[in-house]
């Protein structure tokens, strides 16, 4: 860990809330649509809940990936599609859209913008994303190997089976548990599950990991909106506050870190507040079931915390979009009064390296 | 029924070169010489591969200490179907290695039956005749039979590797 730990909370700064959310229905291929297409329907249905036009949203943030697009500037296309005519305040990020969400956070707690329209998207289906993501590897020692991410990800959950942490059978029953939840999400790719048993007899993809254990591939977009203070009451009569958030990294190789712990994610978590009361629920950005162990760890949550109601990414993994859409599931819980506090996490990077922690509540004020 | 959809392929290319600086470019360059060198970190721990600035401190590393042939197998992975251009076209476990002398480990293909494959397993690098400075200079790792591994069969370089100190 580079940084040091941190110590005071932040204060000062504005209220900043989450007042709507949309997705697309997350499916596995579509040929027939571009990008764009893609995220236009998530766009008009995130700002109808508001009632705002995009020529009223003081700032907007995209997530995206030119490697899935295949061509540089890819998301100037999406932009187009928003309206940047005349001219908008805009930024993106090369990453998923919940880093997206972060500096959209900054920019209305400094008091730059009042409100922010936070989109991301990704299609998987026009090439091999297992293979894809192995470009996001050190170009020297990893990436010429070709080390796929279903090849990383059992290298991890092999490590948390020799320490005792986990073993196939409560694996599989991740696997069931996040995609039988899925049932109640119309979003939802993959919508219930066979049972363990049937589960445990099938091969193995990359072993100690079957087809279970692993994310669909999905193509998927979805959106928030942000607003500050007084705004955010406006536009909702249940803004989901967001109390804390924070995003910490580790090293890049994945032979320098312990892959049964995460560090990053512990000390995100801390500085987001996430250990001062407990959770209702927690929506993981935990795409292979191996790594909701080291969530977990990381977060300290038990059993009676509610993990990824919405099926999480083990139903739905729209790459680029499936760490905002936590952040949007956890809001959703809080505009439906479903409940009261919420943990979001996202990831980033091969193994867990890069982890976002938010904290989000229903009840305004003293946001850390 | 959808449209009739057009498609064509699309070769995604990055045209740049790089110079690889004095600790990877080392580290490449010793490959092609079948040496494996790693950096000597804040903590003296050696990290293979070697990285430029220490994981923790972010310190400048610049010592590199030459590390033995042979490692222990800390996480692996059954692949039973390669995808194209991985280290081998048969089936093969992806392997994290602690080549001896070095703390951290290196990600590479082990090429041995499954049944043989566990964690603590001893390895050896075998390398390719023909080698360029680069990571696939290493073809992959290979199980070693318990007698070639007493300490009088190692390489030198393994015993002129430091030995393993937290403390420092």
């Amino acid at each position: 860990m580079s940084s040091p730990a941190p110590s005071a909370p932040r204060t000062g700064g504005r209220d900043v809330a989450v007042v709507a959310f949309a997705q697309s229905n997350h499916t596995r291929h579509t040929d027939q649509l571009s990008e764009v297409e893609l995220v236009m329907p998530v766009l008009h249905d995130v700002l109808k809940q508001t009632g705002l036009t995009a020529n009223r949203i003081g700032f907007t943030c995209s997530g995206s990936s030119d490697y899935l697009a295949g061509r540089a500037f890819s998301f100037t296309m999406a932009l187009d599609g928003v309206g940047a005519w005349p001219p908008i305040s805009e930024s993106h990020v090369e990453m998923d859209g919940a880093w997206a969400l972060y500096e959209a956070w900054v920019k209305l707690r400094t008091g730059e913008a009042d409100t922010a329209l936070v989109y991301s998207y990704g299609k998987s289906s026009p090439g091999s994303v297992r293979d894809v993501l192995t470009r996001q590897l050190d170009p020297y020692t990893l990436a010429p190997l070709w080390p796929d991410s279903i090849a990383l990800a059992a290298l991890q959950a092999r490590a948390l089976i020799d320490a005792g942490l986990t073993d196939e059978r409560r694996l599989a029953r991740t696997a069931v548990r996040s995609r039988r939840a899925a049932t109640a999400n119309p979003h939802a790719q993959l919508r219930g599950s066979a049972d363990v048993e049937d589960l445990l007899r099938r091969p193995y993809e990359v072993e100690p990991l079957r087809r279970h254990d692993c994310p669909p591939i999905s193509d998927g977009a979805a959106a928030v909106v942000l607003a500050a203070g007084d705004a955010a009451r406006a536009l909702h009569a249940n803004p989901a506050w967001i109390r804390g958030v924070d995003h910490r990294i580790e090293a890049h190789q994945p032979g320098v870190r312990d892959l049964t712990d995460s560090p990053s994610t512990r000390l995100a978590a801390t500085a987001a507040g996430a250990f001062d009361a407990p959770f209702d629920a927690a929506e993981l950005h935990a795409p292979f079931t191996a790594q909701e162990v080291v969530l977990r760890r990381a977060l300290d949550l038990d059993d009676r915390v509610r993990v990824n109601p919405s099926g999480g990414p083990l139903a739905a993994n729209p790459v680029m979009a499936a760490g905002l859409i936590r952040l949007g599931e956890a809001a959703a819980l809080i505009h439906r009064g479903e409940a009261g506090r919420v943990l979001a996490h996202a990831t980033s990077g091969p193994c867990l390296q890069q982890n976002l922690v938010a904290v989000l509540e229903n009840t305004g004020g003293g946001t850390r | 029924m959808p449209p009739e959809v057009l498609s064509a392929p699309l070769i995604v290319e990055f045209p740049f070169t790089r110079s690889t600086g004095p600790v990877l470019g080392a580290f490449l360059t010793g490959l092609r010489e079948r040496v494996v060198l790693g950096a000597r970190g804040s903590d003296g721990r050696v990290l293979c591969p070697p990285a430029e600035y220490d994981p923790v401190t972010a310190a400048e590393l610049t010592e590199l200490v030459p590390l033995g042939q042979l490692g222990t197998v800390t996480t692996w992975a059954w692949n039973e179907r390669p995808r194209p251009y991985q280290p081998l076209d048969t089936p093969f476990a992806w392997v994290l290695v602690r080549l001896d002398g070095a703390d951290t480990a290196l990600l590479h293909a082990l090429d041995a039956p499954r049944h043989a494959v566990r964690t603590g397993m001893r390895v050896a690098i075998r390398w390719t005749e023909e080698r360029s400075g680069a990571i696939t200079d290493i073809a992959c790792f290979e199980p070693v039979p318990e007698a070639a591994d007493a300490p009088d069969a190692a390489p030198p370089t393994r015993a002129e590797a430091p030995p393993h100190d937290h403390g420092r």
